[in-house]
């Protein structure tokens, strides 16, 4: 069944304070040469038949106006799983 | 007077907002996200709590359910609209106010009775106040924190949409100490502090003249009363 994902980020500028925690673990472990961890999402849409360019750009949409808050994060990335290359 | 409080799965202030509009003197009615239903109510209220566990984003997944769709279309026929906490940010992921509402600059969950600055009175939900009054009521948020961008802000402020500041101390992070807004018609109010947990003797903040006193998130809920009899 082929997957279209949808990865999201935080905006850059605004604190990720659940990242922030974890970059304190990763210190606290030594890990002192990670410097800063930021997490985002990962979206699996699992879709029945091929994915075309109209099924693709609903994708990219729903990734825009709901799986996404443009407020808040950036949409990194809309592709289909196993294809090189990314759509946005 | 019927004003209605939807109930999402995972509404928690449901049933302080009917309790709030009952002691206001007006009839609550229990409206349900899986329908399409107002039941012919003259207000909304959007309670507090974690729609659909917080999944998402807060009030994401609540903002696009069934009723919220005639409560958009309220809302833009000017029908009063009130959000409280959670139901702030799904007015905000409805886009019937601006910005987002972000993780708490802290990190940690807050409650704390929180002492507001009124900045505007010309809303259906703030009418009742004085300009500037200082009232104090309950606010319980983990995600509180309201961001917007510089231009935003600006807007917000130089059109006098800014509703409600934190006043002694930022309890989430929140830009230019915006704890609650209203759109530009008036009829929308969206805040997180809770107004509706500050209406009875007995049961609110504590004031200097008594413990849990304070009932200053009252004047919401007759103030809504006012701009509707004012409508009639």
């Amino acid at each position: 069944m082929p997957t279209i994902v949808v990865e999201v980020m935080p905006k850059a500028e605004l604190l990720d304070p659940a990242g922030k925690a974890v970059a304190g673990a990763l210190h606290r472990l030594g890990h002192a040469s990670i410097r800063d961890v930021r997490i985002g999402k990962r979206f699996e849409l699992h879709v029945d038949g091929e994915v075309d360019a109209a099924l693709l750009e609903t994708a990219q949409q729903l990734a825009a106006d709901m799986l996404s808050n443009g407020v808040i994060e950036d949409v990194i990335s809309v592709h289909v799983d196993g294809v090189a290359g990314e759509t946005r | 007077m019927r004003i209605g409080v939807v109930t999402f799965p995972g509404s928690l202030d449901d049933r302080d907002a009917q309790r709030a509009i009952r002691l206001a003197g007006a009839e609550p009615v229990a409206l349900w996200h899986g329908t399409h239903d107002l039941m012919g109510v003259d207000a909304i209220v959007l309670p507090g709590g974690f729609s659909y566990g917080d999944y998402l984003r807060c009030g994401a997944i609540a903002a696009r359910s069934p009723i919220m769709a005639e409560v958009i279309d309220a809302a833009n026929s000017g029908m009063p609209v009130l959000g409280i906490c959670n139901g702030f940010q799904i007015l905000v992921e409805a886009h019937l106010l601006p910005g987002g509402l972000i993780r708490n600059d802290h990190g940690d969950f807050i409650r704390r009775d929180q002492r507001l600055r009124v900045e505007s009175t010309d809303s259906a939900w703030t009418n009742g106040f004085e300009l500037g009054q200082e009232i104090t009521i309950p606010l319980k948020n983990g995600e509180g924190g309201f961001i917007a961008d510089e231009a935003t802000l600006d807007r917000l402020e130089g059109e006098g949409l800014v509703a409600f500041r934190y006043l002694d101390v930022n309890p989430n992070g929140s830009l230019r100490d915006i704890a609650g807004l209203r759109n530009e018609r008036g009829n929308v109010v969206g805040l997180m502090p809770h107004p509706e947990h500050a209406v009875e003797p007995g049961f609110g903040p504590n004031t200097p003249e008594a413990m849990r006193s304070g009932v200053d998130g009252l004047t919401f809920f007759t103030s809504v009363l006012t701009a509707l009899v004012g409508r009639l």
